[in-house]
């Protein structure tokens, strides 16, 4: 190759390279066959505690669920894992129509009227969505109000930082406001009143941005029907495993009139010349590619294997699917928070509140308690005063479909003795 | 070949999952919650048996190219093979089961992985840390940037400017903007490099950065890197290294060594972690000592043979996602890189220099070539010799779908007219670059023969070339309420 290029030397080719930068080797150890790398990887692996799924009682954020066969059956297709974005739509109709889907059912989920075609995770969601309220509002100013996942209040505010925008928590929006942020049900798993925050919202003319657990909208009020602009949220529960915290998929759906203000990729439908239908990426023109410093956001990598990860997993479940999942998870939660609040010294933290499968309660020696459950191979619930002083001696217990009954016993019969 | 959507294959009938039931005591939902906290109307979702499902997607699949199947050489986006043991190694239930929140002492494995991988992109660009949370290339500038905003900020200086070459991916001004830069353009000489005059006209002490990538967007090496680099310096500006070239020269040169002081890194290209259709990516970023304060939390760190994650660091610009990056990825990374070792990433970047020189060679003529080659690792052509037959880069593009290749990046960078810009990467053998430097001539035959046929391109692939002026049309028309049909997503027929 070296004679067709008519060269003599690999040297030849580098010759733009200043003779001072040339690395005289690569300080990292030889190569490995394909064996002894996996026997690496493998004893790496083997240093984890892996927790049972049914066994698993702590969320915050990232959950365990059934993830159906059909999930890894389709996203281990190299056809779709090793196709780059879409950019030519005639030799990529499959990633492309996948992911016209996914936007259709994040839009059926949250009644909204468009959705996106996927975002890092629920923190830059959230943090893109109220970029989209700066931007169409011309204001300011983000309210939080209450306990927003702290991660994503983190991102929001690094977010916000560089733009000159405060972040500020409360209920209150002002003329200054740009968008009221909450999530439903929140991070502690309690449910607040969206409507009244959407309302008070759009009374200061701020938009309403609901941070929505996807599996819940099988059953509570979704954003577009509370009157919320923006949805945005995490959708892992959507059939990816917990994986140390990603690769996850975002997710915003919005209003009509906000569309233009969206970031990243969108994908419409299209004919070709004989009349087929076809799915084309679109609205480019706010896209950093075309408009540069100006574009509406940076995102150009999305999480598109994923986004077909939960598009699979929500055909799969359908929305009866889905909402037997959340009723059993509903139910086991609730078996469990009755169960655990009868225990000596342990109460509901917020005994007035509603939730769904996720619940605040104070615990005596939390620390020691999850201590000894996880001796016992039970991964207890989360202890939430690491991010709220607040909140000393509060763990979140999570229930879900994977959670059965027998595990509660386990659970509880740990707890006693 | 077209494929219904899951929503018009949906029936009423179908049999959905078997689930179990709650099997406790418990009130019933609605016993609990009043109405209005519940949804009114159920969502509409396909309902479709398992067997329908796998065999819609099975055929949405089949009408995918991808790396597997097709020469991908799409310049700038490194489209290498994704080795397999990378996708074992991910599977394993010791990384995917892990929750984000368990004990540290439950993940050393984890920590161990993310604390090695950081080592050895150290060791690969030339920096002392590395932050692995950005989970795109595009997120790892704007995280470097933020750091890089930060540490003038904490020595008093409010620098408001980022330089960016007239060359630049769009997400280099995007992530300048985004971070409440004013974004200045840099024009590039008539060789395809920098122009040192136009860069000291703009420099001044309102610069904050010099973004730049090299090998740049032309596949050209600047070769007067470290003059750049203390002009930069000597005006107090920082260097900022977009590492969507890396893939030229790993083991021959460093980016730290060059003189930048921040990079970012595409795992998704120059580490084979696939790119899943768009994503999910991984785009770490690597500082040297005077931006290590600054790093979002949590870092990891190693204290008597135990990792830690580290909150506690004062400067730091925060957390820019949620947990610790896109793990998943970083384990594929970090599989690749013990497989190839320091000899095998070197012997990579080489292979991937030769095969572009190579392929350049092969097609030179048959297109121009704006620029003097050598080049590193990917070449940009310009299909302007094919303007007096009417022929555009795009013509060319969909030639080749029609061919069985994917297509080149085209029409960027933006400086060179109908760009056609080949990244053939060192994975692919001589054969296959003989092959599409056939197809590329055979293309220019027909130009020159037929070129109405080309226009018609791409034959035979389940669509033909779609009408986006009209999709943009019918979405303006829906966003302005004069339409019902949103485009965006599907509908049921009214």
């Amino acid at each position: 190759m070296l004679a067709a290029i008519g060269v003599s030397s690999m040297d030849d080719l580098l010759v733009d390279i200043p003779r001072s930068l040339r690395l005289p080797a690569l300080e990292l150890p030889v190569g490995l066959s394909e064996f002894e790398t996996m026997a690496q990887m493998k004893s790496l692996a083997a240093r984890n505690q892996v927790f049972a799924d049914r066994l698993t009682f702590r969320g915050g954020g990232v959950y365990r669920r059934f993830i159906p066969s059909a999930v890894a059956a389709v996203t281990s297709k190299p056809e779709f894992y090793s196709a780059y974005t879409p950019y030519q739509p005639e030799a990529s109709q499959g990633t492309l129509q996948a992911i016209y889907e996914f936007q259709t059912l994040i839009a059926e989920l949250t009644a909204l009227d468009v959705a996106n075609a996927s975002m890092y995770d629920g923190a830059t969601a959230v943090a893109e969505a109220a970029m989209m309220a700066h931007i169409h509002t011309d204001r300011n100013e983000v309210v939080v109000a209450g306990y927003l996942h702290p991660e994503y209040l983190e991102v929001l505010r690094a977010f916000s930082e560089g733009r000159g925008i405060k972040v500020r928590k409360g209920t209150e929006a002002n003329s200054k406001t740009a968008a009221v942020v909450f999530q439903q049900p929140d991070f502690l798993g309690l449910l607040v009143d969206a409507h009244g925050l959407t309302e008070s919202a759009h009374k200061a003319g701020a938009l309403a941005i609901a941070c929505v657990d996807p599996i819940s909208l099988a059953i509570l009020a979704p954003p577009g029907e509370y009157g919320a602009d923006i949805a945005a949220g995490e959708g892992q529960q959507l059939g990816l495993s917990p994986s140390f915290g990603g690769p996850h998929v975002g997710f915003i759906a919005c209003r009509k009139d906000l569309v233009r203000r969206l970031p990243g990729r969108l994908i419409g439908s299209s004919h070709d010349a004989a009349g087929r239908r076809g799915f084309v990426l679109t609205l480019t023109a706010r896209e950093q590619h075309i408009r540069r410093e100006r574009a509406t956001s940076n995102i150009c990598t999305n999480h598109s294997l994923c986004a077909l990860a939960a598009s699979v997993y929500m055909t799969y479940m359908g929305a009866d699917g889905l909402r037997q999942v959340a009723e059993v998870s509903f139910k086991r939660a609730h078996a469990l928070a009755e169960r655990l609040s009868a225990l000596p010294g342990w109460e509901m933290a917020f005994p007035e509140r509603q939730f769904l499968n996720e619940f605040p309660i104070r615990v005596p020696k939390g620390p020691a308690v999850l201590r000894r459950l996880a001796r016992n191979g039970i991964l207890g619930g989360l202890d939430v005063h690491r991010w709220f002083r607040e909140l000393k001696g509060v763990l979140t217990f999570t229930c879900t479909e994977v959670n059965d009954a027998r595990a509660l016993d386990e659970l509880v019969e740990a707890l006693a003795s | 070949m077209t494929e219904l959507l899951s929503f018009e294959k949906s029936r009423p009938n179908a049999q959905g999952p078997r689930l179990p039931d709650a099997d406790v005591e418990a009130p019933a939902l609605t016993d609990l919650l009043p109405r209005e906290l519940l949804r009114a109307r159920p969502p509409e979702l396909p309902r479709l048996s398992e067997p329908e499902i796998m065999r819609h997607y099975s055929r949405l699949a089949s009408m995918n190219y991808s790396i597997s199947e097709q020469f991908y050489p799409l310049g700038s986006c490194t489209m290498k093979y994704n080795p397999v043991v990378n996708e074992a190694a991910a599977a394993m239930p010791g990384f995917t089961d892990l929750h984000p929140y368990q004990g540290e002492d439950t993940v050393q494995g984890a920590l161990s992985l993310m604390w090695r991988l950081e080592q050895a992109l150290c060791a690969v660009v030339g920096v002392d840390r590395v932050t692995l949370q950005p989970a795109a290339g595009a997120h790892g500038e704007w995280t470097a940037l933020r750091m890089i905003q930060a540490f003038h900020r904490s020595r008093g200086e409010a620098r408001t400017e980022v330089l960016v070459p007239d060359s630049a991916h769009g997400t280099n001004p995007a992530s300048a903007a985004l971070s409440g830069f004013q974004v200045v353009e840099v024009k590039s000489g008539p060789d395809g490099r920098i122009s040192l005059a136009d860069l000291e006209g703009k420099l001044s002490p309102k610069v904050a950065a010099l973004m730049l990538t090299n090998p740049n967007t032309l596949g050209l090496f600047e070769r007067q890197i470290l003059d750049i680099a203390d002009i930069v310096h000597s005006t107090g500006a920082m260097l900022y290294y977009d590492g969507a070239n890396l893939n030229a020269f790993m083991g021959i040169c460093r980016p730290g060594d060059m003189g930048f002081d921040a990079v970012h890194m595409n795992l998704h290209k120059t580490f084979t972690t696939p790119h899943g259709g768009g994503g999910p990516g991984a785009g770490p970023v690597g500082v040297k000592a005077d931006l290590v304060p600054f790093l979002p939390t949590p870092t990891v760190e190693r204290m008597n043979g135990h990792l830690k994650l580290d909150f506690k660091r004062p400067l730091s610009i925060g957390r820019v996602r949620s947990f610790y990056g896109n793990f998943g990825m970083l384990v594929r990374a970090y599989t690749y890189i013990v497989a190839m070792g320091g000899d095998g990433l070197t012997q990579a970047s080489l292979d991937a220099v030769l095969s572009a020189n190579y392929l350049r060679n092969e097609v030179d003529g048959a297109l121009e070539m704006p620029h003097e080659g050598p080049c590193m690792h990917e070449f940009v052509a310009s299909a302007r010799n094919l303007a007096p037959q009417g022929i555009k880069a795009l013509d060319v593009a969909k030639g080749l779908l029609e061919r069985d290749f994917y297509a080149p990046t085209i029409y960027f960078p933006l400086v060179v007219p109908e760009a056609i810009m080949v990244e053939p990467t060192e994975t692919e053998s001589k054969a296959t670059l003989d092959a599409f430097a056939a197809a590329i001539k055979d293309i220019v035959r027909q130009a020159k023969e037929s070129p109405e046929a080309l226009h018609e391109a791409p034959h035979g692939l389940p669509v033909g070339r779609l009408d986006e002026v009209a999709t943009a049309r019918h979405i303006n028309a829906y966003l302005q309420g004069q339409s019902e049909d949103p485009i965006l997503r599907w509908k049921p027929a009214p």
